[in-house]
């Protein structure tokens, strides 16, 4: 019973981060219909700008709970800057392009961004401090879950709370779910099309950052790899839930979680990607549109 | 006079380069300098600090930050007046550039046709005589780029789907290889037929689901493949050897002789070019072939395609399985040459490069695809200092060839059939 509740935790904190990532995925999709592939990098980007943040902060002699407020700030502003310039550089001189266009133009800069990481900072994998603190009650209560699991399920539930109202009653998330209709209408009525899709980016990349941080924390090391599997696993959870549909990202990034860390506990831990993998390869074939997702025809 | 009007379309070319997509020299200026400091900020953490947390010690490198603030500087104008080029050439994108005009007048006049031919038969032919066994070595390992670019130019180029786990069908072919070689002494030839076959089947196998996914899906699906074979070759130990790999596979044998390792390269060498003139002309023979031509109307529009009759599945199915059949047959290749193999080889990074040599080269077109792939190996291998760079390289050229070139280096061309009316009109007279 313990094991199993140790897997449904860890599944769960899974889940969460998967999520975090997940709703960049599926907010660009929405609106642009592109699979922004460099969506994982921008949350290796964001865990790493929270290492050097920390590692900085640590030497100066910050106490703890700054550290980490101050780390998830940094992470975000740059992760933010870095969504907003890849799709000034990357994907707006390609609208309009054949579609596989900017798919190649996303995986080159997911390419470049690796790259350019591992050859700037190291690669090898670097210690991430443990900027969560351990909490006193649950200590107490000599619980299974750690503070880190807590703090990130948390975290997560607010964010996806959070995005859910704005995208629902502020005029900017109006003006998202908008030109997620119809691109050209929103035009029309008055929408700055550009504005909104840096806005989309910028959202996406900053959550992608606190999941970044938050996870390395939890986990203890990165480095420049982490963001390929992450985004894959991410995109998983995506198209299980329905790509471009907000709740169903955050489901299939929770049932994307469980399934791993059942399979992994009571099957085999080799093979944890691989489940993964054929989850989605599964899914795609029998629900392409996802759980939550509706099934669209294809207009001339 | 003329060199009156040299000087005026150079000034204008310098104001036209200054200014491109701005109102004046100063608002260019400001632009730059804008773009400069926005990357400045955007790079600062990673490129100008690191941090040890171990033995808590930040390193500044403030050296970075003027290399970037300079290259962005300079590169901003060339961006904006490439973008501004762009769209002025807008109408005209179907031009050939002069290299292409050049390239088109060699293959349409027989006499230059068949010199040029022969020129580059003699060049491959001396090849390995004529250099080391380093060099030869390179140029097989370029050779089996240029198959593997081939063989996925039929599903990227030709076809339109986006395959990103093409490396599977590569090392299930070198696996093949390299297991029936252990255990029951196959042979290369024998090996090499078995390798395309199996590639074939592995690809109806995967096609066959995943091929009714759009686009974008089916380039996840099959990097998820892709992913799926690596770790099953890392974690199957008993069978695959596991992250170790296969040593001592066999190289080619020809009619029994034992041969030295030069000998049996330069052997490789030429079973190389043997392949890849095969492959050359079987593409070429499809491309302009009933299938080759659905493939196009394809990529270009499904749902016109489907109006005019055509088999969309089996259409997809037969360019995705011929594509993974030449996959199969360069990883029986590729283990031949280096006679070792092990998961590593056949990463996600494999299928990126592949990629990155059909979309830089020129996607659908074969000349392309050659010049990609002899670019993308062969500079690295000479450029050793930058080999670092590498795949920093490849990503930064991927986007700038999509922004820019979405053709590639050498644009593909439609076989055109001419209708001479004229002489049809005057030959029903007579």
């Amino acid at each position: 019973m313990e094991y199993f509740l140790e897997l449904l935790l860890g599944g769960l904190t899974r889940g969460s981060i998967y999520a975090l990532i997940a709703l960049g995925y599926t907010m660009v999709y929405g609106i642009i219909e592109l699979i922004n592939f460099a969506h994982g990098e921008i949350y290796m980007i964001g865990a790493f700008t929270g290492l050097i943040v920390a590692g900085l902060l640590t030497m100066l002699g910050f106490p703890g709970a700054s550290i980490l407020a101050i780390a998830l700030v940094c992470a975000i502003v740059w992760a933010a800057a870095y969504g907003y310039t890849i799709e000034k550089i990357a994907y707006k001189p390609l609208r309009g392009a054949p579609r596989l266009s900017p798919l190649i133009s996303a995986i080159g800069m997911s390419i470049f961004l690796q790259n350019y990481v591992m050859l700037s900072q190291t690669s090898d994998f670097l210690p991430f401090p443990e900027l969560i603190p351990e909490f006193e009650f649950l200590k107490a209560n000599n619980s299974i879950m750690s503070s880190s699991e807590l703090v990130i399920v948390i975290v997560t539930i607010l964010s996806c709370v959070g995005l859910s109202l704005f995208i629902k009653f502020t005029k900017l998330g109006k003006a998202m779910r908008a030109t997620a209709q119809n691109r050209t209408m929103a035009m029309l009525v008055g929408i700055n099309v550009d504005m909104v899709i840096s806005a989309t980016f910028i959202i996406g990349s900053s959550l992608a950052a606190v999941g970044g941080v938050l996870i390395a924390s939890h986990v203890g090391q990165i480095n420049y790899y982490i963001g390929f599997i992450a985004g894959i696993k991410a995109f998983t959870a995506a198209v299980l839930g329905g790509i471009g549909s907000i709740p169903g990202a955050m489901l299939g990034a929770l049932v994307l979680g469980l399934t791993e860390a059942f399979a992994t506990g009571y099957v085999s831990s080799d093979y944890e990607d691989v489940f993964a993998f054929c989850l989605l390869v599964l899914i795609l074939i029998f629900r392409p549109a996802g759980i939550m997702g509706k099934e669209k025809t294809q207009k001339v | 006079m003329s060199i009156l009007t040299q000087e005026s379309s150079q000034q204008s070319f310098l104001s036209a380069f200054l200014t491109a997509g701005c109102d004046s020299v100063a608002h260019a200026l400001r632009k730059s300098f804008l773009a400069a400091i926005w990357f400045v900020f955007l790079t600062f953490p990673i490129m100008v600090i690191r941090v040890n947390t171990i033995e808590n010690t930040v390193v500044w490198r403030w050296e970075n930050m003027a290399y970037i603030a300079i290259s962005i500087f300079f590169g901003s104008y060339i961006w904006r007046w490439l973008l501004a080029r762009k769209e002025i050439k807008k109408d005209e994108s179907k031009e050939e550039t002069r290299f292409e005009g050049l390239l088109t007048q060699v293959q349409t006049k027989p006499v230059l046709k068949y010199a040029a031919l022969g020129v580059i038969a003699l060049i491959a032919i001396a090849f390995p005589q004529v250099v080391d066994l380093y060099q030869t070595n390179i140029m097989v390992s370029c050779l089996v780029y240029v198959v593997l670019g081939l063989g996925l130019n039929i599903v990227v180029g030709l076809a339109g789907l986006l395959d990103l786990g093409y490396v599977a069908f590569y090392a299930v072919g070198a696996y093949a290889y390299a297991l029936c070689n252990m255990h029951w002494g196959l042979g290369f030839w024998y090996a090499l037929p078995l390798g395309a076959v199996l590639g074939t089947l592995l690809g109806v196998l995967l096609g066959f689901p995943v091929l009714r996914l759009r686009g974008d899906y089916l380039a996840i699906v099959t990097l998820g493949f892709g992913e799926i074979i690596r770790l099953v070759l890392e974690n199957w130990g008993e069978v695959t050897m596991g992250p170790s790999g296969i040593s001592r596979i066999d190289r080619p044998e020809f009619f029994n002789m034992k041969m030295s390792i030069v000998d049996s390269t330069t052997y490789m060498y030429y079973i190389m070019i043997g392949l890849v003139i095969f492959t050359i002309f079987f593409v070429n023979r499809l491309q302009n072939s009933r299938i080759g031509r659905a493939w196009l109307a394809l990529r270009e529009d499904e749902i016109a395609c489907q109006a005019m009759g055509i088999d969309k599945m089996k259409t997809k199915l037969l360019a995705f399985a011929l594509g993974a059949t030449w996959a199969g047959m360069a990883g029986v290749v590729f283990a031949a040459k280096t006679s070792f193999i092990n998961p590593a080889s056949f990463t996600f990074w494999e299928s990126a490069i592949i990629l990155s040599i059909v979309v830089i080269g020129g996607m659908g077109s074969i000349r392309g695809v050659i010049a990609g792939a002899i670019i993308l190996v062969l500079l690295p291998e000479y450029l050793r200092d930058f080999a670092e760079f590498r795949m920093l390289l490849f990503g930064a050229i991927m986007v700038l060839v999509m922004v820019f070139r979405p053709q590639g280096l050498i644009s593909a061309k439609r076989k055109i059939y001419k209708y001479e009316a004229s002489n049809t009109a005057s030959a029903g007279n007579e």
